[in-house]
């Protein structure tokens, strides 16, 4: 029976490979959107995962979360150092790591934080930061690259990169002055981290610093800077024979004094003593709780402080929000999907219908040696089951080829990892329904057939 | 000794049909028996043939085949009784184009149990054997597609299968219309051999009188006909 259909689709081997390819199509398609969306909110939840609060300036959560932990956009206004200090002595909180950002190197988000981030900031159910080499920053103009940054332009420990004011893959000013040598890059992490450059508070600060003589003006910044550097990205080397070696100079004098001790709590304190008088300014600060319970109080407690207007943003509940909103574009996204699945099973259903009536004598060959029409329905709907099984299977292994050929540039644009080759449990459903739709649309034709071979007995034989 | 085939108050019409198409008041057939019967096209040979495979609904009573009363069998048990006891032979087309010859040789030993049993302890050796006796020479063509094969070949398959685990009746539709005159005579000599050899009787529908000499028995189905006028 098996090899009756086998050997009888093989000889309509051209349809049979063109229904195969349609509903391996539809496999890809269904399958590869139902990934892309559980694998991005796998990521971005695993982005956010030791993050109990993340206190900014008042603003929407969503939008905070995104500007934070994902280095999209950005937060309204800055929150004074003065608060992260209040902060950071609070009872209930265990840790607080400020962080800032704004500033991009060649489209990857830089994050101005303090050394004490690789050991509180975790993900991905409790994993903390390690490096793949290197160790973390140091007070000055020292960088640690996320892994996809590191490999995206071959950056390793020692290599020195200048770092670009604004977000944009393009920026309106190039910091060309600062440059900052890496000093470790974090192993992969599959999440948000991976695209991140993270610098310390005082090197981020530097980005900023007015040099002498510059204007104020922005419109004249930028004008300047049209003059200056509209040539492309900076070259590091040529960068580095032009500009500051007094510059370098200081760094490395910082580098020498931070660099007598580990990083730890008393040299964060230490260090933040010695930037108090700067008045800097920071973006966020993100929090750890003692106990978790307190997470409720702790919010409406940042939102009624008094000395300026904060929010704190719980991730699990912004990233709920943020699902709602792009809740639709996934819908459309899955009808779509589900659109092509259905033309790939009507197509099924063409090609075994449109066959059905030049394979009359076959029928009636097989019902002269004894076949049942039962039987011709069966094998029917057996060729269905072989058209749709292959063509699941050439799907799950069109869509791994492609996760294969594309993980790299998703990981690098979004930082998302779609990688597995077991389908999830979720997948397994979706082929299962995708099975049992060729099943039923085989159901018509195997009717019909059944209906035709009664009638027809043996004659068409003759 | 129980006939193979008996045929009593025969009286059948397609459906939708005003006029009978069959009317037969007698048709016996002992076993072995090679019977050779003549009829022009649309003298309802097929009707016939068609009511004795049970593809079409008879009254119960009117034909039993091995004591079997076709008419009483009921949905699948008519196919399992085909497979079971007849082989079949049409005048063209018999094959399925992409399983080898041998492959079509052994399709009704899929479809019966008691013809693969019958067939040996190999089915495919006694397909190869009896495409032998038939000759089938050319045995590099044995497992190439029968779609490749010539007309006198396919016959020769469509024979084999029809023998294959000796059905006890081989019901043949104008076999040799396709066949050159030559070929007829040396195709129809095999068949009765092999039938023989097999024990099967059989049913030898035709209205090419030269095969006439051959057979054990000739009827003209126009007289057997009960007055009936069929188109």
């Amino acid at each position: 029976m098996l090899m009756l259909g086998l050997r009888s689709l093989m000889n309509r081997r051209f349809v049979s490979v063109l229904t195969m390819a349609s509903i391996a199509m539809s496999v890809c398609l269904i399958l590869g959107v139902d990934r892309l969306r559980t694998e991005a909110r796998a990521g971005f939840a695993n982005s956010a995962d030791g993050i109990d609060l993340i206190v900014a300036s008042r603003g929407n959560p969503v939008q905070i979360l995104l500007a934070t932990v994902f280095g999209v956009g950005s937060t309204g206004n800055a929150v004074s150092w003065d608060t992260f200090e209040t902060i950071r002595r609070l009872d209930t909180i265990e840790w607080a790591v400020p962080v800032s950002m704004g500033d991009n190197h060649r489209g990857f988000p830089v994050i101005g934080t303090r050394a004490d981030y690789f050991r509180h900031f975790h993900h991905s159910g409790g994993t903390a930061l390690s490096f793949a080499n290197g160790r973390p920053f140091r007070e000055g103009a020292e960088a640690v690259l996320g892994a996809e940054v590191a490999r995206r332009f071959g950056y390793t420990e020692g290599t020195e990169l200048v770092l670009a004011h604004g977000a944009g893959d393009v920026s309106f000013h190039v910091h060309d002055e600062t440059p900052f040598t890496v000093a470790g890059v974090l192993n992969a992490t599959g999440t948000a981290v991976d695209r991140m450059v993270l610098v310390s508070l005082q090197g981020f600060d530097s980005l900023h610093e007015d040099r002498p003589g510059e204007s104020p003006d922005p419109m004249t910044r930028l004008l300047s800077v049209e003059g200056a550097g509209s040539d492309g990205p900076v070259d590091v080397v040529a960068h580095e024979a032009a500009h500051g070696h007094a510059e370098d100079d200081d760094h490395e004098h910082h580098g020498e004094v931070d660099g007598d001790h580990e990083p730890g709590h008393d040299d964060d304190d230490r260090a933040a003593r010695h930037d108090d008088h700067e008045a800097r300014q920071i973006n966020a600060v993100y929090l750890g709780l003692r106990d978790r319970t307190a997470v409720l109080g702790l919010q409406r407690w940042f939102s009624e402080y008094a000395d300026e207007p904060l929010t704190a943003v719980m991730p699990n509940v912004a990233l709920l929000e943020l699902w709602s909103i792009t809740g639709t574009a996934e819908a459309a996204l899955s009808l779509m999907a589900m659109a092509v699945a259905l033309a790939g099973m009507l197509g099924l259903l063409a090609a075994l219908s449109a066959a059905l009536e030049s394979r009359r004598r076959e029928f009636s060959v097989l019902r002269s040696v004894g076949a049942t029409p039962w039987r011709i329905f069966r094998l029917i709907v057996l060729e269905a089951v072989l058209l749709t099984g292959a063509g699941l299977l050439l799907g799950y292994l069109a869509l791994m080829s492609l996760i294969a050929m594309f993980d790299p540039l998703l990981a690098s644009r979004f930082g998302l990892r779609l990688e597995g080759w077991w389908p999830s449990g979720s997948e397994w459903m979706l082929m299962l329904a995708i099975f049992v739709a060729g099943l039923v649309a085989s159901l018509v034709p195997a009717f019909r057939v059944y209906r035709m071979t009664l009638a027809d007995g043996l004659s068409s034989a003759h | 000794m129980e006939d193979l085939l008996n045929i009593t108050h025969l009286d059948y019409r397609w459906p939708g049909s005003r006029r009978f198409n069959l009317s037969i008041a007698s048709l016996r057939m002992r076993r072995g028996e090679t019977l050779y019967l003549r009829g022009a096209s649309g003298s309802g040979k097929s009707t016939l043939l068609a009511a004795i495979a049970g593809v079409v609904d008879l009254p119960p009573g009117s034909i039993t085949v091995d004591g079997i009363d076709v008419g009483r069998l009921r949905g699948g048990a008519r196919d399992r009784f085909r497979a079971n006891h007849l082989g079949m032979l049409f005048q063209l087309f018999n094959l399925l184009p992409w399983l080898s010859a041998v492959e079509n040789v052994m399709l009704p030993c899929r479809f019966s149990s008691q013809r693969r049993d019958r067939a040996g302890p190999s089915p495919s050796a006694s397909a190869e054997r009896l495409l032998g006796e038939l000759g089938f020479e050319d045995t590099a063509l044995l497992h190439a597609p029968a779609g490749q094969l010539s007309v006198g070949q396919q016959q020769r398959v469509a024979a084999a299968r029809a023998l294959i685990g000796s059905p006890g009746l081989v019901l043949a539709d104008e076999p040799t219309s396709a066949l050159d005159e030559s070929a007829k005579g040396v195709f129809v000599d095999l068949l009765l051999r092999e039938c023989a050899a097999a024990g099967a009787g059989l049913l030898f529908v035709s209205h090419d009188r030269s095969l006439e000499p051959h057979f054990d028995r000739v009827l003209e189905l126009s007289e057997l006909q009960n007055g009936a006028t069929t188109c």
